[in-house]
């Protein structure tokens, strides 16, 4: 079954009486990779935890194309600081897949093929907590595409990464989404946004400002804000 | 001074001529702590894991009165114990009184609320790592809890060693529900409280010797067993 268009109509979180994202109106399709952008504390990270359905709404909907617990199942979430469960590199890939049922000896085969794609074959054994921070990211990459997502969503995952390691996760990120996964993806990181972008979500004030295909957002945004953000200039 | 080193030479030569009845009252003793520690384990590691991870309107009350309990008075709890199970109690059929499971039933009252405290400190904080990891993944409520007590081995065994540690040098309570009765009742603390009462303090500080050898050879085996100062773990 389809999961796409996600729709998103006057979807909203507020915390303490304070409006963090919305109302946001979002029809996303299945293909590409949309990138969000914005300033610091615009809302990108709320927003995306929305989609996802780690955060809690306070009024509007938000719609898949079949029902919430099939799509809860077939995405994603990878975080901009990695969640290091405090096992090996393998029982770390492995644990989504003995959460779905699958036994530990297939789980952790199947783990240490994903392990071995993103260049952590050679320390399945070592403790994830001992990892260097690219090495954090690829595992925990590893173990959001190890039961194969169609919809994977990357809060700022090459943030505070080397330039070798965040042309190591790009890779990884180029190639899922050429296998047929739909990324969602917040950056500060002009230039990569640029390289993966097929389309932007620019947010500012926990509000979506514009909501267009890559070349064009590059190309000349429509509003302002967007112009000035994409000037470096300081946008409130 | 001259009690201290009559006592330490009481314990040597206790441990070396393997005196039978020390024997007896140290295998009592552990027997009777390591089960009520393994039944109390049983019930406080999965209640601190399920405190926090559930939200439910009296969790911080129900938090509050199990820190409140880890101060709970031994020999109210082994009065209270011994009410339940004489013979006119409502468990007096079972003819559980002066028995070790008595002892055993009491130091697991004792100890539960020490476990889950301290196991609960250590879980809450592991539970904030994995909030958002374990909710994006859709896991359980149960897997929540497996997860975590998994991950958290190591500080669980900690919390383990402080119920250990309050269980084993038990006096209160398992006097009373236990009664030290030579052959059926009587541990190491008992026995120790007994010669103090006689006098004989010497043979009371050669026990405690042995006590506290016996505490710290179970605390350094438990540590080796789960490797927790191994490089790379936690």
């Amino acid at each position: 079954m389809q999961m796409f268009p996600l729709v998103a109509q006057g979807a909203q979180v507020r915390r303490r009486g304070k409006v963090l994202v919305g109302p946001v109106d979002l029809t996303l399709g299945g293909r590409g990779t949309s990138i969000v952008i914005g300033p610091n504390g615009a809302g990108k990270t709320t927003l995306l935890k929305m989609l996802h359905g780690i955060v809690r709404m306070n009024g509007g909907s938000l719609d898949w194309a079949c029902p919430l617990e099939e799509a809860q199942k077939r995405q994603a979430f990878v975080f901009q600081t990695p969640v290091m469960m405090r096992r090996t590199v393998i029982d770390n890939i492995a644990y989504p897949l003995r959460l779905a049922g699958m036994s530990r000896r297939e789980a952790r085969a199947r783990a240490a093929d994903w392990a071995g794609r993103v260049g952590l074959g050679e320390i399945l054994q070592r403790q994830a907590t001992m990892l260097s921070g690219g090495e954090r990211q690829k595992l925990a990459l590893a173990r959001a595409l190890v039961r194969e997502p169609e919809v994977l969503f990357l809060d700022e995952p090459c943030a505070a990464l080397d330039g070798r390691a965040t042309r190591e996760i790009e890779e990884i990120l180029a190639h899922a989404s050429d296998s047929g996964t739909r990324l969602i993806m917040s950056t500060h990181n002009m230039g990569q946004a640029r390289r993966l972008a097929d389309e932007v979500i620019f947010v500012l004030g926990g509000r979506i400002h514009e909501f267009s295909p890559a070349e064009a957002f590059f190309a000349g945004p429509q509003t302002p804000q967007g112009r000035a953000f994409l000037n470096g200039d300081i946008v409130e | 001074m001259t009690d201290l080193w009559a006592g330490l030479c009481q314990a040597f030569w206790l441990l070396v001529t393997l005196d039978a009845d020390l024997v007896e009252i140290t295998l009592r003793s552990l027997r009777v702590t390591l089960t009520a520690l393994a039944i109390a384990c049983a019930i406080a590691l999965p209640l601190a894991a399920f405190l926090a991870v559930r939200r439910f309107r009296l969790r911080r009350a129900t938090i509050a009165v199990l820190n409140a309990l880890m101060g709970l008075p031994p020999v109210v709890v082994g009065l209270v114990v011994y009410v339940f199970l004489s013979r006119a109690g409502p468990f007096g059929v079972f003819g559980l009184l002066f028995t070790p499971t008595a002892m055993i039933i009491a130091q697991v009252i004792i100890v539960v609320p020490l476990v889950a405290s301290v196991a609960h400190q250590s879980l809450r904080e592991l539970w904030s790592d994995y909030h958002d990891l374990l909710i994006s993944m859709n896991a359980t409520q149960f897997q929540r809890i497996q997860a975590l007590l998994w991950d958290g081995r190591r500080a669980l065994l900690t919390a383990a060693l402080a119920g250990f540690g309050r269980a084993i040098g038990e006096v209160g309570a398992i006097m009373v529900v236990g009664g030290n009765i030579d052959h059926a009742t009587r541990v190491l603390t008992t026995a120790i409280a007994l010669e103090t009462g006689k006098g004989e303090f010497a043979m009371a500080l050669g026990l405690g010797f042995v006590l506290i050898a016996l505490a710290i050879a179970v605390n350094l085996a438990i540590h080796w067993l789960g490797r927790t100062e191994s490089e790379g773990r936690w």
